[in-house]
């Protein structure tokens, strides 16, 4: 019973990770329907850019997060001016080649500055260590891992739900043609939403170095995890995208827990069958184009 | 009177949101039928379920006194039941030589044993693309049939779609507003089209431009909110004053 | 009207032209044969750029023909190395049954998946075929008792061919096999493109909603294609390990898949020589660049990619055709 708490809470944490990396790729998605497989490049960058500014730069570990969302998010409007937007209105298979051949620079690129070592990250001495709570030993971490992520979906939820800019979204990812003939510029809104994604995939991967690890193959390796995610989520719901993520994550810890000897066995087969029975996503519609 | 093709109560609802209701259409053989009615009033709607991309809620689709409601879209086709698109649906990499004589050759696969079909080189059916080119050419397509279809004028693709949907020699053919973007001075061309198809084909025409459906049709369907609001000649829809209610509003 | 009749077999003679076998293709496959006698040494080498191509060619045909993109087409490459691999180390060593067996469990296999993905948008699909991929690299990893896990199915033995000629250390003998194998599927394949079914394929890729207008039955079309995709690369896979005599499990990794999306876009679709004339290039510069240093091949790749994706449509055979009409256009120009 204790140890399936422990998973179970594990894997919420987990899960909480993903969610934070994979939200922006949902919404950007659902908005623009680009094929993004780099996604995870974002998350792969907040992580060496943290370790970066720890150790070279002898900046605490709060206060380096926002500079992570900052510098990732900034950095993710260069790509999408240069790269991505030539590419909107391209075939599915020119997204997915463009996406392979920068997550292939990013990693190489990553190898080559950092070497293809894990990297380490110290963790502020307030955060590690475990809370004893009703005779469970929660890592602390993990539970501010929880914290954050709560905070996050409660003002993306807001955010999307009580702004105008939140509507703007909401309206361009329900039908982006009338969208723009209401007066909103769906690029404009696509780019901002594109940077916030983005931004929030840097603070994920930053956040996760010491839960997910951090090499140079970060963004192949959760590829599948990261899409996964948002199909199964339903492209461009927060909320799909979070229950997908949470069952997912606490599904891959059970797995790894219980029958370490099936592997990733689980995870692909649950995949397949989550994907057949849901081809939209689990909380996802059809669009209407 | 023996319906070419017929729809009986036609009814379908997107949840709660009903476009098509109770529909009850009839074309006779070589009609020339229009189907018109305000944005939104279901026409498109109304032929993706004779076509068979959509499947009505309930009621019927009959063409030449056999139901087909449960038919897939490709077997409808084949049994004579065509179509051509508002917005222009092309294979923009093919030739409308190749088009065309791929369209001629799928309504001919059957002639064919499975190794001919399979290996034979499309070449070697020199029949099937004399026929598609004498098509092109009927359709004033013939110059331009040997270069890819994304490089030809709007006005020669429209005359293509119409050109793929003839070629699969339909008895029922369902013209999607074929003026559509077409400039003032282009349409003539069309125009003719229109009026030399022969008249073994029954045709139901989606329009907008009115001069074209009073010139063309013999019957006229309005449909308004997804139903039914009348079907006469042309002469009785002009005089009829709910038409002219829903088209000119209130008060004229 | 015989003046029509005239113009009409032109245009038969125009289809007919583009159908032919061109001198540069049978100077292609005469290269082939040259390379047995020119590069004595390096026919291991060269076995494999050609399995690797016949495997592009599978792809080509449900990539480039009929547009369906998928991220996992090594599960039919290592079912038909595996099912090949199994059979030689289980006393089976006739080579032509094994790519006999290896094609028929793959095309299997092809048709079964091919029913999963007729569901979801492209980014489904996409996945579908991904997590196939993965699945199946998994349950071999697993099955460690089968199928030796991560080192490798150990003791496969082929037997002559014909019962005559033996596979020797140099590879000759398998040389020529791959390479009269491959010449005939790719015959097989050439003739099916440039048939009336062939052509329903391309129109598929182009147009979907106007294929199922004109009465192309898609689905019906889509999996019978990706059948017989799967039948190629599966011989493919057997014939990797009748020449190498040993099946390792990077033939199910999804490096394997996307490294042969890549060979085929770098070579170009829809062409029937690009997944040949992609793997030449790839492999050598694969082979040249990682003895460098292995980070200079992906970064390479990565940003040729990005280059292809912006600018270079149509890999290297479409460059070269584009190149080739701007030729002709401007000698056009001179004589008028």
């Amino acid at each position: 019973m204790h140890s399936f708490l422990g998973v179970l809470f594990d894997g919420l944490a987990y899960g909480a990770l993903l969610f934070v990396i994979s939200v922006g790729l949902s919404i950007t998605l659902g908005l623009m329907g680009f094929n993004n497989l780099a996604h995870g490049v974002f998350a792969m960058a907040g992580g060496y850019l943290l370790v970066t500014l720890i150790s070279k730069a002898g900046i605490g570990f709060l206060p380096a997060l926002p500079i992570v969302f900052c510098v990732v998010a900034l950095g993710s409007l260069v790509l999408e001016r240069t790269l991505y937007r030539p590419l909107y209105k391209s075939t599915p298979l020119n997204q997915v080649l463009l996406s392979v051949g920068i997550i292939f620079v990013a990693t190489a690129g990553v190898n080559y500055l950092w070497g293809p070592g894990q990297q380490p990250v110290v963790i502020p001495e307030w955060l590690s260590g475990q809370y004893a709570v009703l005779g469970l030993d929660l890592s602390r971490y993990r539970l501010f891992l929880m914290v954050i992520v709560a905070a996050i979906t409660l003002a993306l939820v807001f955010g999307l739900e009580r702004t105008r800019f939140g509507a703007k979204i909401r309206a361009s990812v329900d039908n982006q043609r009338t969208a723009e003939s209401m007066g909103i510029r769906v690029d404009r809104v696509f780019q901002l939403t594109f940077a916030l994604g983005s931004g929030l995939a840097g603070l994920g991967g930053a956040l996760g170095v010491d839960v997910l690890g951090l090499d140079p193959n970060f963004a192949i390796k959760y590829l599948v995890y990261f899409l996964l995610v948002v199909v199964v989520g339903g492209p461009g719901s927060v909320f799909g995208t979070l229950l997908a993520a949470l069952l997912l994550g606490v599904a891959d810890i059970a797995g790894k827990y219980y029958v370490p000897q099936l592997g990733a066995f689980i995870i692909y087969a649950a995949m397949i069958i989550l994907l057949l029975l849901f081809p939209h996503g689990l909380l996802g519609r059809r669009k209407s184009r | 009177m023996n319906a070419i093709l017929q729809t009986r109560d036609l009814w379908k609802a997107f949840g709660g949101l009903i476009v098509t209701k109770n529909v009850n259409l009839s074309l006779a053989p070589g009609a020339r039928h229009a189907l018109i009615g305000p944005n939104g009033a279901g026409k498109t709607t109304l032929i993706n379920q004779l076509t068979g991309v959509l499947r009505p809620s309930s009621g019927s689709v009959w063409l030449d006194g056999e139901e087909i409601t449960r038919i897939p879209a490709n077997e409808r086709v084949c049994r004579g039941l065509s179509r051509t698109f508002q917005i222009n649906t092309l294979f923009p990499q093919l030739t409308p030589l190749e088009a065309v004589t791929n369209a001629i050759c799928v309504r001919e696969r059957t002639r064919l044993n499975i190794l001919k079909r399979r290996f034979f080189r499309v070449s070697r059916r020199s029949a099937v693309i004399d026929e598609a080119y004498a098509l092109l050419e009927q359709l004033n397509l013939a110059q331009d049939c040997l270069v890819e279809t994304h490089t030809l004028a709007y006005g020669k693709q429209r005359l293509l779609e119409m050109a793929l949907a003839l070629a699969t020699k339909p008895k029922v053919l369902l013209l999607d507003e074929p003026a559509a973007g077409v400039p003032e001075g282009e349409s003539d061309e069309l125009f003719e089209v229109l009026n030399t198809l022969p008249k073994e084909i029954s045709i139901l025409l989606i329009e907008h431009d009115m001069n074209l459906v009073f010139n063309f049709a013999d019957r006229i369907t309005v449909l308004v909110n997804g139903e039914e609001l009348v079907t006469g000649t042309p002469s009785e829809i002009v005089e009829d004053p709910r038409v002219r209610e829903v088209y000119l509003g209130k008060g004229h | 009207m015989s003046d029509n009749l005239a113009k009409a077999s032109r245009h038969v003679s125009f289809l007919r032209g583009r159908e032919r076998w061109k001198s540069a293709e049978i100077a292609f496959w005469l290269t082939l044969v040259g390379v047995y006698f020119v590069f004595p040494s390096s026919l291991v080498f060269a076995s494999q750029i050609l399995i690797t191509g016949l495997f592009a060619l599978s792809l080509d045909m449900i990539l480039g023909y009929a547009g369906i993109v998928t991220l996992g087409h090594a599960a039919f490459f290592g079912i038909g190395a595996y099912t090949a691999g199994l059979m030689a180390a289980h006393g089976w060593h006739d080579p032509f049954l094994g790519l006999l067996v290896a094609g028929v469990t793959a095309g299997i296999a092809g048709y079964l998946c091919s029913f999963l993905l007729s569901k979801g948008g492209d980014l489904t699909r996409l996945m579908i075929t991904l997590g196939i991929g993965l699945l199946l690299y998994e349950v071999v990893n697993s099955a460690t008792k089968y199928t030796g896990g991560v080192d490798g199915l150990q003791g496969v033995e082929i037997g002559k061919l014909f019962g005559v000629f033996g596979f020797d250390l140099y590879g000759k003998t398998a040389y020529i096999y791959v390479l009269i194998i491959s010449f005939l599927l790719f015959v097989f394949t050439r003739s099916m493109m440039n048939s009336p079914y062939g052509l329903a394929l391309r129109s598929i890729r182009e147009n979907q909603t106007r294929a199922l207008a004109i009465g192309i039955p898609i689905s019906a079309c889509l999996t019978n294609i990706y059948s017989i995709a799967a039948v190629i690369a599966g011989i493919a896979g057997a014939l990797l390990t009748q020449t190498t005599q040993f099946v390792g499990i990077d033939v199910l990794s999804f490096q394997r898949s996307a490294d042969l999306l890549l060979i085929l876009i770098i070579g170009g679709t829809a062409t029937m020589y690009g997944g040949f004339v992609g793997a030449v290039v790839f492999l050598l510069a694969q082979n040249w660049l990682s003895n460098l240093n292995p980070q200079y091949w992906q970064f390479f790749l990565g940003i040729l990619l990005i280059v292809m994706t912006l600018y270079l449509r149509g890999g290297i055979l479409g460059g070269f055709s584009r190149l080739v009409n701007l030729f002709r256009h401007w000698r056009n120009k001179e004589h008028s």
